[in-house]
């Protein structure tokens, strides 16, 4: 047992099943250079002393490098890629999603496409192009299994669940809660940290879990946002306000069970993420818990996201773009007082 | 190109060899011929987009191939799919949207491919599966193995990104990966001199550090040559090589395109260089075969073609619930 960050928990992982497995490799930009970053957030550090052969460092080039890893997929490989930052999946949307989410299914279900993506999400301090919390356009992406991470328990066990899965899995990981260090560090970073335990544990896709119980109202909130809806309970709970917290921690296979369960019991729902409001993953799962569980709400859903802009440099108006607590806090405030 | 010239250097190949490379042809020419009258018809579904005139490549390159070689094909893909192994009565039932097809009809026509015969599900996205067929070599250089990966593409994916950004990463690791580009000089409509600034669209492999050739994509034995060599090339760890196949288009870009765009001079110009007749007159002048003998291949060729057409049509069509399986292992 080791307190590991996300950081170290996927870098660990990555050793232990290119270990396991020799079908694993990596493949990426600035991922396997000796005196390098190990990629933009350290995750890949030092792997290539000891996997010079499964660390495929490639040119700039988002489109080549995933068309890359699909090809070698679909030949039997277990390709773990990533892009330094989620907003460089755009350069490769045509691999992402005519090719690498379509192929089984345009094959007739007749081949395995074992691949996984893993990209850096949120807003930072870097400016726009390198700031979009992508998770929501992947939803419209049939093909993709979806998992988010919040905590290096999390990390490990998703991480673990993607490699091992013959389907596509893309891993959207956050920037404030890698606890990337040294010179990779990130201002406002969180701690994410978690104790890992030594057995080798999945985290089964499309298993939500609920973070802290409650009776009043549910909040579902992936990545950072399960964070900062942490926080919020916090608050509420010195009003009165019981917040059971979800973490969904997979958004495609979604669990829907464990969020209706959660909001039969409180018979009120916020969700919250970080990203533009508009055909966002809130607005889905308002409306799908609006079709199954009406009769069991107090009080409409609220949605708690970013306005529909680019996210913004100045620290000021980034704070302003990004969810908060607060934000979380007035949500539920408003939904508790119907 | 003067038909019947000795261009094919007849005495280094058996008869039956050049004969099977005949009747490969054929296969796809006759396919495409039924395939076109049916989709005009009203009877087959989907859009179609076909491969008269450029036979010679597909059938000449897939020659130089193992079955557990793979290709990577484009929304034309039938020729390659033929020419591959695949039987035209798997294509037929998916063309026809059966799950009897090759992709149990969710492919349709410009995904039809099976992994068994080698060939991906076919890559409609112009420029789409350079950086795949890439990463099949990839896969075959990291486990030692000794196959090769085949691109075919068209003129007009020399002008896509994922183009350069897959043959920059076969260049620069060495990979077992063939590069053909069919060159039948026009981009669905827009003709080449519009595209590209290049004589030869070859020449581009010298921007990648990797050997590039111009071949008479019309003359079968040719590009059987060009790939073999290339292939030769590829397992012995030299990495790729780019191979332009200069050919033409003698049907439409798709569907019922006349081809108003294609000046009648130069159609009649291609129809001299037509690689069917070409090589059937070259055969008969050798006398390796007799005109009855090629008459004879074309209706077994036809009857075969007949055959599966009705079996495709008397196939069960799919539930449409169908559609809900099939996305995840």
């Amino acid at each position: 047992m080791a307190r590991l960050s996300i950081a170290e928990a996927l870098r660990q992982t990555l050793r232990e099943e290119m270990n396991r497995d020799e079908r694993v490799f990596c493949i990426g930009e600035d991922i396997a250079i000796p005196g390098g970053w190990g990629g933009a957030f350290t995750v890949t550090l030092g792997l290539e002393e000891d996997f010079k052969d499964r660390m495929i460092n490639t040119p700039i080039s988002e489109a080549g490098f995933t068309g890359v890893a699909l090809g070698a997929a679909l030949m039997g490989l277990r390709p773990v890629a990533d892009v330094q930052y989620g907003d460089f999946l755009l350069c490769a949307m045509d691999q992402m999603v005519n090719q690498v989410a379509k192929m089984r299914y345009m094959s007739g279900g007749k081949i395995k496409v074992p691949f996984v993506m893993r990209a850096p999400t949120g807003a930072t301090g870097r400016g726009t192009q390198h700031a979009q919390n992508l998770e929501s356009m992947f939803l419209q992406a049939p093909g993709f299994k979806i998992a988010c991470p919040a905590t290096a328990y999390d990390a490990v066990g998703l991480l673990r669940a993607a490699i091992r899965d013959d389907n596509p899995v893309l891993l959207f990981e956050h920037k404030l809660l890698y606890g990337s260090k040294g010179a990779r560090a990130e201002t406002g970073a969180m701690d994410a940290s978690s104790e890992i335990p030594e057995e080798d544990y999945v985290v089964p896709l499309g298993k939500g879990i609920v973070r802290r119980e409650g009776s009043d109202i549910t909040v579902i909130a992936p990545l950072l946002m399960m964070h900062r809806a942490l926080e919020a309970a916090e608050i509420l709970a010195d009003e009165g306000v019981s917040v059971e917290v979800i973490d969904p921690r997979s958004l495609v296979p979604f669990d829907w069970e464990l969020v209706e369960t959660s909001v039969r019991k409180t018979g009120r729902l916020v969700v919250a993420q970080e990203g533009p409001l508009r055909g966002g993953l809130c607005g889905d799962i308002a409306a799908e818990m609006g079709e199954r569980c009406f009769d069991a709400l107090k009080a409409p859903v609220l949605r708690v996201a970013s306005p529909d802009i680019p996210a913004p440099f100045a620290p000021a108006m980034e704070a302003f773009y990004r969810p908060d607590a607060a934000r979380i806090v007035d949500a539920v405030r408003k939904t508790v007082k119907d | 190109m003067t038909p019947g010239k000795e261009e094919y250097m007849p005495s280094k190949y058996e008869p039956t060899f050049l004969l099977d490379l005949y009747r490969k042809m054929v296969l796809i020419r006759q396919f495409e011929d039924r395939v076109k009258f049916l989709f005009l018809e009203g009877i087959m579904p989907g859009t179609i987009h076909q491969y008269q005139g450029q036979e010679a490549i597909a059938a000449g390159v897939c020659a130089a191939l193992n079955t557990d070689d793979i290709i990577t094909s484009t929304h034309r893909p039938h020729g390659h799919a033929l020419a591959k192994g695949l039987s035209a009565e798997s294509l037929l039932h998916e063309l026809f949207g059966k799950p009897s097809g090759c992709c149990c009809g969710k492919g349709g026509s410009m995904h039809v491919g099976d992994l068994e015969k080698g060939m991906l599900p076919a890559i409609a996205i112009v420029g789409g599966g350079v950086p795949i067929a890439t990463g099949c070599a990839l896969a075959f250089k990291m486990r030692g193995e000794k196959r090769v990966a085949v691109s075919f593409s068209g003129d007009g994916a020399v002008n896509e990104g994922a183009f350069h950004e897959g043959v920059n990463m076969g260049a620069i690791w060495d990979l077992p990966v063939i590069y053909v580009i069919e060159n039948n000089l026009y981009s669905a409509s827009t003709p080449i001199a519009d595209t590209v600034k290049l004589e030869k669209v070859s020449d581009r492999a010298a921007g990648y550090g990797i050997p590039g050739v111009t071949v008479d994509g019309n003359d079968v034995v040719a590009m059987y040559e060009a790939a073999r060599g290339a292939v030769e090339r590829a397992r012995n760890g030299e990495g790729p090589t780019l191979i332009e196949a200069v050919t033409y288009r003698i049907t439409g870009h798709s569907r019922r395109d006349p081809c108003n765009y294609q000046p009648k001079e130069q159609r009649r110009e291609a129809r001299k260089r037509e690689p069917i007749r070409r090589f059937a007159r070259y055969l008969v002048e050798k006398g390796l075969v007799t005109e009855a003998e090629l008459d004879m291949f074309r209706e077994e060729i036809d009857a075969e073609i007949e055959r599966a057409v009705e079996s495709a049509q008397a196939a069960p069509d799919p539930a449409p619930e169908f559609a809900l399986e099939g996305l995840w292992a």
